[in-house]
């Protein structure tokens, strides 16, 4: 077999770059984590008015984008490993690696862009 | 499958749990889990995008029993993929490779987020009832 193309991580070629990605998206995730749980739990039980002014202010809605941004991209990530590890044969493979990149990427945009338009209308 | 002869790693289901393996495994399951958490998040905040009834509908959700069930699950999950992360990468620095650190670091990282969790439901609760 030497067609790896459907390999999310395993291949050889891009598995550095693939694994390099993972770590600094895993750096970046531990302030960002840390100042979401922190950010959340201090509107517990807000209103939609205090929440969305909160968003809107642009230290909140930059770390929230950056947060969605890393979060996913890691989420892709981890997730193509994992479907190297248990999807067996490359069809399916190949399926679900485009079904979770797809659906990452759309998430990630649906996010970012629910942010900014509350930024931008606040 | 034409795939055979190939090395296998150990078969979870007949090799003995240790807490080396178990850790390992639970990283896995929390990652996937947080990817699920994810998306409950996009949800609420497209619903905070959409206005005050949509908003008020995501928040009822989550504030149900399911909601909070799958909230603290969520929190430890993330508490503890964050922290075995931490363990991951200082692994991968070259550093606590040794046994007894491999065991110490995978009990600390246990205590550590069941900790985290902790508090972070009696300062998420504190919020809620003191309304600040």
């Amino acid at each position: 077999m030497t067609g790896s193309a459907e390999h999310g991580a395993a291949s050889t070629k891009g598995g550095q770059a693939h694994w390099w990605a993972q770590r600094i998206t895993a750096v970046a995730l531990v302030p960002l984590s840390l100042w979401f749980v922190a950010a959340i739990i201090g509107h517990v039980g807000a209103d939609h008015g205090a929440v969305t002014t909160w968003l809107a202010s642009p230290a909140v809605a930059i770390l929230m984008v950056l947060t969605l941004v890393a979060t996913f991209y890691h989420a892709m990530l981890g997730l193509e490993v994992v479907i190297d590890d248990y999807v067996h044969g490359p069809g399916p493979r190949r399926a679900a690696l485009v079904c979770v990149r797809f659906a990452c990427v759309l998430l990630g945009a649906a996010g970012v862009f629910a942010v900014l338009s509350i930024a931008v209308s606040a | 499958m034409t795939t055979d002869h190939r090395p296998l790693s150990p078969h979870l289901q007949i090799y003995r749990p240790q807490i080396t393996s178990v850790l390992s495994i639970l990283h896995r399951i929390t990652g996937v889990f947080l990817s699920l958490g994810a998306v409950l998040l996009v949800y609420w905040l497209v619903a905070a995008a959409n206005g005050p009834p949509a908003f008020d509908a995501a928040q009822a959700l989550i504030g149900s029993w399911l909601g909070r069930l799958f909230l603290l699950g969520w929190s430890f999950a993330l508490f503890y993929h964050l922290c075995n992360g931490i363990r991951h990468l200082c692994w991968d620095a070259g550093l606590g490779f040794e046994l007894k650190t491999t065991y110490l670091s995978g009990w600390t990282v246990v205590a550590v987020s069941a900790a985290l969790t902790v508090a972070a439901w009696i300062a998420g609760y504190t919020v809620m009832w003191t309304g600040s």
